[in-house]
């Protein structure tokens, strides 16, 4: 029997074409739009202006806080403008126009395909450095990866969880990288127990990767401490607190976070990205995204330098298709359609999903019949369907006590509802109204 | 049995005065006093419960006028200086007219004049749809179409035109409460001064962006060209991220900026037809034609 969390859960339709297309280097596009708030947390702020040259690697735009992360030129060239443009959060916001000249990469960045397997930073220079080198949860949720690493006095950590779940339906970033750079993966989850002190780390990864699990399975015996563990496919098992439930079996509390169970989860491209940052002395600025669908001709996982526009990714995967209804950053499940397909990708977009007209459109709303069927697969024991009457009467107090903060945002309870009701379009306004009321508490 | 039934009647109709008794003296012992000016201003309050004057319902502010001593910085725009007059007689404090307000919305992007981009789907609800994206138009400032202040209305005063896409204040109706203005996620609606014969000018407009851009996605919008600024003789009109705002207390409504703005973004309502208004379009008209040449 293999190992899920413990409740709720959905298990879509799989549909991952792009499973057995290699990575592909993208194409450089002419320019790149580099948004400078790509993460969670304060936006970074730019420190190129119009005119500059910058080369592959440089910084271009400082972090401001502990809680923020640094970005750095994915491309040569020069600065044409800092404006704002629409990104994928559907927002103008400000971003660097780089002009693309050439692929000029900086000289401190090793380019050599070598394994480097020697770690020869301290822990303390290791988290110094993936904070320097701007690397965030290349899952999704583009955290800060050095807050993560930075343990507050107090906190115990015994073990390193590695998610290499991928659990959204049609996404393949994830998949591809652990079959073609599983050991330069490995030597970074290496670097992270390291920076954690931690003897052991635990990757998990969802039986419908066979192939996976067993090339790394192969591979962990070169690697002490490292163990690889199928789990059963069940979505969102790629949470952070459904892993952990799944792996090490503790339940992380509300309002708490991992590290108070005595865990920390990074995801497998991360691990990748810490790497190349620590050995390679190469800054965050490409990532793998799946470019996928049912009616795109070449379903592929593209290696892209952060800025790209979407457009040209769609164009490398055989071209956008007539039918198309939506564009999607992210996977079907926790994506979010884009309303232009000139955004760029930042450091969050895990996969480019097209969608039919007749397989985007939603189901029509209609009155909900306390099935509760929303209620059995929330992975967070919430009741969504009560959440969101709660948050169309604005009753708030009620809202936070119902636990609307611990709701991960998996969106199972849209996709189950048979009344096609907008659950989670409701739930997260009424979290960023308790978030909001929590904060003005604080001050 | 007659003994039966009459043994009941007089033993339940003992217990019940007994229990009278009781009742009478704990209701004077527990007696709350109430302020009985709470009830008479409740009545002269409209009833309408819409929150507008800030208070819980017509009752909580019926209370917190009664409280208060100085009433003068309370006030129901439904009831307007009428009720409040009545008020104040009843309270015996002093009370200074207001002048009426009444919401306007600041968004022209009608169907026809601000292209779509893309269709939207979801939960339809501004709210809802300004938390996921900027709108299904260029423009991420102005009207999301989903009418959040026609549910929030308590008065019927606005409805969605089909054919624009816009919502529409009924004038009349309208009661100044802010509901819709604070319903709205892209602040668009605005109370402003109910001048003679309901006559207002405005911008109407909230876009920020720079004039070509602006331009690009609506053509109605302000392109912050500053030419309303230059000509006001009031001093009335102030620009700021490329947007131009009539200050209602200044604005003397003399319609000189109407006519000079390069967009129609400033609208005149409820004005008579002007003099000799041929002339002046086709005046207007050229000078646009001759800006087009130019460019």
């Amino acid at each position: 029997m293999l190992k899920t969390f413990a409740k709720g859960g959905v298990h879509p339709a799989e549909c991952k074409y792009s499973e057995d297309s290699a990575i592909v280097n993208l194409p450089l596009p002419k320019t790149v739009n580099i948004p400078i708030a790509q993460h969670i947390g304060a936006p970074s702020k730019a420190i190129v202006a119009k005119g500059d040259k910058v080369k592959v690697g440089d910084k271009i735009a400082e972090s401001t806080g502990f809680v923020s992360a640094n970005i750095h030129s994915s491309v040569s060239g020069t600065v044409a403008k800092i404006d704002d443009i629409l990104d994928s959060t559907g927002y103008k916001r400000p971003c660097i126009v780089i002009d693309v000249e050439g692929d000029d990469w900086n000289e401190t960045i090793d380019r050599s395909t070598e394994l480097k397997k020697e770690i020869s930073l301290t822990d303390k220079e290791i988290i110094a450095k993936i904070n320097a080198s701007g690397i965030v949860g290349l899952g999704g949720a583009t955290f800060p990866s050095h807050v993560k690493l930075s343990i507050p006095d107090g906190k115990k950590i015994n073990v390193l969880i590695i998610n290499g779940v991928e659990c959204e339906p049609y996404l393949t970033s994830d998949h591809r990288l652990m079959l073609e750079k599983a050991e330069e993966m490995l030597v970074g989850i290496q670097i992270l127990m390291k920076a954690l002190s931690v003897n052991r780390a635990m990757i998990g990864i969802e039986n419908n990767k066979p192939d996976a699990i067993a090339h790394l399975t192969a591979l962990v015996k070169n690697y002490p401490g490292i163990e690889v563990h199928p789990l059963k496919v069940q979505y969102p098992q790629g949470g952070e607190k459904q892993l952990i439930k799944a792996l090490i079996n503790r339940e992380v509390p509300s309002g708490g976070l991992p590290l108070d169970v005595g865990a920390v989860v990074h995801n497998v491209g991360t691990a990748f990205a810490v790497y190349e940052a620590v050995q390679k002395n190469k800054p965050l600025f490409e990532r793998v995204v799946t470019v996928t669908g049912q009616l795109i001709s070449k379903p592929s996982n593209f290696m892209v330098r952060i800025g790209t526009p979407v457009s040209q990714l769609i164009e490398a995967a055989g071209g956008l298709p007539e039918d198309t209804g939506k564009v999607i950053n992210g996977g079907p499940m926790m994506g979010k359609a884009v309303n232009s397909i000139e955004v760029p990708v930042t450091k969050g977009t895990s996969g480019i999903l097209i969608m039919s007209k007749d397989a985007a459109k939603r189901k029509k709303e209609s009155t909900c019949i306390r099935c509760a069927k929303c209620v059995s697969v929330c992975p967070q024991g919430l009741e969504p369907y009560l959440l969101i009457k709660q948050t169309q009467l604005e009753k708030n107090d009620k809202l936070e006590q119902s636990g609307v903060m611990d709701c991960i945002e998996c969106g199972s309870c849209s996709y189950t509802c048979p009344a096609g009701l907008p659950l989670l379009d409701y739930i997260r306004l009424g979290k960023s109204r308790v978030s909001r009321i929590i904060r003005s508490r604080k001050q | 049995m007659s003994t039966t039934i009459l043994l009941t009647i007089i033993s339940l109709s003992a217990i019940g005065s007994i229990a009278a008794i009781i009742l009478y003296f704990v209701a004077q012992k527990f007696k709350v006093f109430e302020d009985p000016r709470i009830g008479m201003v409740e009545e002269a309050l409209p009833a309408a419960n819409c929150g507008g004057c800030g208070y819980p319902g017509c009752r909580g502010f019926a209370e917190a006028l009664v409280r208060a001593d100085d009433i003068s910085p309370l006030f129901c725009p439904v009831g307007g200086n009428d009720v409040m007059t009545t008020v104040a007689k009843i309270l015996g404090k002093e009370v200074e007219a207001k002048e009426p307000l009444v919401a306007v919305i600041r968004c022209s992007g009608s169907f026809a004049k601000r292209p779509r981009t893309n269709e939207y789907d979801g939960a339809t609800t501004c709210i809802i749809s300004s938390n996921l994206y900027s709108g299904d138009t260029g423009c991420q400032y102005g009207c999301l179409g989903m009418g959040d202040c026609v549910t929030v209305c308590k008065f019927d005063a606005i409805y969605m035109d089909k054919e624009t896409g816009l919502p529409v204040v009924i004038d009349d109706k309208c009661t100044a409460c802010g509901a819709c203005v604070k319903a709205c996620p892209n602040i668009i609606i605005e109370l402003r001064k109910k001048n003679k014969k309901d006559r207002k000018i405005f911008v109407s407009c909230v876009n920020k962006d720079k004039g070509g851009i602006a331009k690009k996605s609506c053509e109605v919008a302000c392109i912050g060209c500053s030419k309303c600024v230059k000509v006001c003789p009031y001093e009335a009109i102030t620009l700021e991220n490329f947007l131009a705002y009539i200050d209602p207390n200044k604005c003397k409504l003399c319609r000189k900026c109407v006519e000079e703005c390069p967009t129609n973004a400033i609208l005149e309502i409820n004005f008579p037809p002007r003099k000799q208004k041929d002339e002046s379009i086709e005046g207007t008209e050229q000078v646009k034609s001759s800006e087009k040449e130019n460019e």
